[in-house]
């Protein structure tokens, strides 16, 4: 018997780290890595989220026109009819000397504006480029909050990431029961945008008559309690919002009611405190995603830039909303464009009969190999079996994801891989009919086979790599188990099978190939 | 064991042009068929809401059918069977952007009555997103037969480049003919499948040109008809071998794989009966109706060969110093 050649080292090299790497996956050990089952297999919540961005341009007109109110409040600058358009606002101003103040104020303030003049009247409005920019802005923001709000919530691993231009994936493993899932996908959606707003109290009485159109023309709107169906009158332009808030928790009422507490930043404390010292013995609502909470009456300037939601909350929406405004608002609110939740005991169901499908077409095709074959087909399935262990060591050690298309991958794989031992063996057969010695033919058989096993799968894995590339989720997992397939069956067939064959080809009698190769002798004289 | 034990080569070439005849029929047809009856997109694609619902018991589907119909929301949902009587799934066209809301909480109202019963999945897909899966499908459909055209063209030659790419519009035609004809639900999965199948029907044709190569370089055989049926017959083992086991496993994948991934089965159970006859019977008389001809790729390789040993030439000389 001839030595140890270097066919056969790497091939037991590649065999014995098929089996070291795969054993965490196929025994669930703790230890190790193993391969992620897809949320198809292990059950979980699957979303792509678009972003409605032209929201974030709204709120953003909004808090230009915050901004420019309290400036101007500010440096007392008298102006009237403070209004927002599609991209901007517009103000008049009363007094021709502050034009000069207003103009200062607007350029050094507003960034990413234009500021345009028609007599007293001026318009400030977003440039295209501040526009795109706060698009884009909404989009990877909600991708850090909604990320956020998961891991303050304790999630495993949930896979947060932007996906082209304007959509969020999400994916979510492991949720165990529908319940759980409600409140997740609550918590995502919670736009989580907190307001200050002022009740108008000038016609706060009338609130019940008042149309929407006829609030607006006062510069009004109209929002609802949280709980009852009471309404309030509200200045649209808010004090301020959520975004100078720097912490928010829960905590207990006198009553031992859970409220939220939250902390202002030192522009937002100032702001509050300038506006209640203004506003002793009016209201002041606390608005949480366009619903009143609650709308007590100031009764004192209150400084420290504290506050507190109060809203009749159960435990857990306290935790929530808390939570959300933690990790703040977001820019925009997100819809969902595609859903897909699969429970965990269907998951458990497709591993169970993939794995019957491929074990049985495994066996099968094991079988077939050695009575068509003899012992030849012996090693073909020793090449196949290291093939099996070798695919799944290596989406292992690449923390890989294992779908169910995948699993298909890897049961095609058993039929595909053979393909190169049985061009091998062909070829052999080939020039041992021709009356060649058996190491002759081992040679040019595997030399003959070679080009043909090599342009065979680099254009089998030029469609998989396609499938990559531009396939989704599961699909992606079946061209990754196809695409490791297809090389690791080169590297078990063109050096795996070659070595043991050169290293026992001296001993295989001319009389035996019948029995190595499944050809008749006679045949071969 | 052996399955073909031939002393002398098939004389496929001589009922070339009927087997071409026989595709040409067989592409037609698939077009007439998918451009008439359409096919039946899946979720993925037309975009909806899928709901599968497993029960304790025989699921009762007519009830289901009634409960779902009194609703506003699920009136005119498709109800059928998936896998077993115990499963079904439910569909219907629309969908709701809103997060918060929830297709399996209503379901599971709506179907109290029904009896005990456990919601294992619900898949839902926004038009828009549907059309982009669409689009992207499209994209790697194209890439792959870009890539497969460039790498062939490189390896052998442009005639053989396009009747691979041929024999794979052929392949590929005929599958989706099938799949528009039984109906079959196209979802992301079905791509996977006629992806898979290009590969594989590539891969088949391939080892078929391969043994042409190898035969035009081997032998003086001039006449291509001869060549062709030769390296047909001496691949023809290996091409049976191999479609049967790939045919085998997939046949266990389609009976013991489970419902969701039938339509992958069996569209591939179909490309690869049709994969394994385009390489056998229509390949290689594409390259010599595109006009393949021996003289001209022995002039060729002959031509790079003088070339690279030119190179070597030179190189040794380089070597030598003396240049």
């Amino acid at each position: 018997m001839k030595k140890f050649n270097y066919r056969v080292v790497v091939f037991i090299l590649a065999f014995a780290f098929g089996i070291v790497f795969s054993l965490p996956s196929l025994l669930q050990s703790d230890w190790g890595k193993k391969i992620t089952l897809g949320l198809d297999l292990q059950g979980g919540l699957h979303m792509v989220l678009g972003v409605k961005s032209e929201v974030a341009i709204e709120s953003r007109t909004k808090s230009i026109a915050t901004t420019v109110k309290y400036l101007l409040d500010d440096q007392e600058i008298i102006y009237d009819n403070l209004t927002m358009t599609q991209n901007g606002i517009t103000l008049e101003l009363l007094d021709g000397d502050d034009v000069a103040k207003f103009e200062a104020i607007a350029q050094k303030e507003l960034e990413g504006t234009t500021l345009t003049q028609n007599g007293m009247v001026f318009t400030i409005t977003m440039t295209p480029e501040e526009i795109l920019r706060t698009k884009q802005n909404a989009v990877s923001q909600a991708v850090e909050t909604i990320r956020s709000r998961l891991d303050l919530f304790g999630l495993a691993e949930p896979t947060v990431a932007k996906q082209g231009e304007d959509k969020i994936l999400v994916e979510i493993p492991g949720i165990k029961t529908p319940a759980d899932e409600q409140r997740i996908r609550e918590l995502i959606a919670k736009t989580a945008h907190l307001q200050m707003m002022a009740v108008d109290e000038d016609r706060a009485a009338r609130v019940s008559v008042i149309s929407e159109a006829e609030a607006a023309q006062y510069g009004d709107v109209i929002l609802s309690d949280v709980k009852t169906p009471e309404k309030y009158l509200l200045k649209e332009i808010p004090v301020l919002d959520g975004s100078m808030l720097t912490d928010a928790s829960v905590g207990y009422s006198q009553s031992n009611q859970p409220v939220i507490n939250f902390v202002l930043n030192g522009e937002g404390a100032k702001i509050f405190g300038d506006f209640s010292g203004k506003s002793v013995g009016k209201r002041m609502a606390i608005v949480l995603d366009n619903k009143v909470y609650s709308a007590p009456v100031i009764n004192e300037r209150i400084g420290g830039g504290k506050g507190q939601i109060s809203g009749n909350f159960t435990q857990q929406e306290a935790h929530d909303i808390a939570i959300a405004l933690r990790s703040g608002a977001l820019l925009a609110p997100v819809v969902v464009e595609e859903k897909r939740t699969i429970g965990p005991s269907l998951g458990a169901d497709s591993i169970q009969s993939s794995t019957i499908a491929l074990v049985v077409g495994f066996v099968v095709v094991a079988l077939f190999m050695i009575v068509y074959y003899g012992l030849s087909g012996v090693l073909a399935n020793i090449a196949l079996i290291a093939n099996l262990f070798i695919i799944i060591a290596v989406m292992a050690l690449f923390g890989a994801t294992l779908t169910l298309p995948g699993m298909a991958g890897i049961v095609l794989t058993v039929g595909m891989a053979v393909d190169s031992n049985v061009i091998i063996l062909e070829r052999i057969r080939e020039v041992l009919r021709e009356g060649k010695s058996v190491a002759k033919a081992i040679e040019d058989g595997y030399q003959n086979a070679f080009v043909a096993i090599w342009d065979a799968n680099i254009t089998t894995l030029i469609a998989a790599i396609a499938l990559y590339v531009y396939g989704t989720g599961p699909i992606k997992g079946f061209a990754l188990t196809i695409s490791i397939g297809i090389l690791v069956s080169m590297l078990t067939a063109i050096l795996g099978t070659h070595g043991i064959y050169n290293m026992i080809a001296s001993k295989i009698e001319k009389n035996a190939i019948g029995k190595w190769f499944g050809i008749k002798k006679e045949e071969t004289a | 064991m052996e399955i073909f034990k031939l002393k002398e080569s098939f004389g496929f070439m001589k009922y070339a042009k009927r087997f071409g005849l026989l595709s040409l029929v067989l592409v037609i047809g698939s077009w007439f068929l998918i451009f008439t009856k359409g096919f039946n997109y899946g979720i993925d694609f037309a975009g909806g809401t899928l709901i599968q619902v497993k029960y304790e018991q025989k699921a009762p589907i007519d009830e289901i059918r009634k409960a779902l119909d009194a609703t506003k929301t699920f009136q005119g949902a498709q109800v059928t069977n998936f896998g077993s009587d115990e499963e079904v799934v439910i569909k219907i066209k629309k969908v709701s952007s809103d997060i918060t809301n929830d297709a399996s909480d209503e379901i599971k109202k709506v179907l109290h009555t029904t009896g005990k019963f456990d919601i294992r999945r619900v898949d839902m897909v926004g038009a828009k997103v549907g059309s982009e899966l669409q689009e992207k499908g499209m994209m790697a459909l194209v890439l792959a037969v870009i890539g497969i055209l460039i790498y062939v063209s490189y390896q052998f030659e442009w005639r053989f480049a396009v009747a691979s790419v041929l024999a794979l519009v052929h392949d590929v035609s005929i599958a989706l003919g099938a799949i528009a004809l039984l109906s079959i639900e196209v979802n992301l999965d079905i791509l996977a499948a006629i992806l898979t199948l290009l590969g594989y029907s590539i891969n088949d044709t391939i080892i078929v040109f391969d043994r042409i190569r190898d035969s035009i370089r081997r032998t003086k055989q001039m006449n291509l008809s001869a060549l062709i049926d030769e390296s047909v017959t001496m691949t023809l083992s290996r091409t049976t071998l191999t479609s049967l086991t790939v045919f085998i496993v997939v046949l266990f994948l389609y009976l013991f794989g489970g419902e969701i991934i039938n339509g992958f089965s069996l569209t591939l159970l179909i490309g690869v009966i049709v994969g394994t006859y385009s390489s056998i019977f229509i390949a290689s008389p594409l390259s010599q109706w595109l006009g393949f001809s021996i003289e001209k790729f022995r002039s060729k390789e002959a031509e790079k060969l003088k070339r690279e040993k030119e190179k070597e030439r030179m190189r040794s000389m380089y070597e030598q110093g003396t240049l």
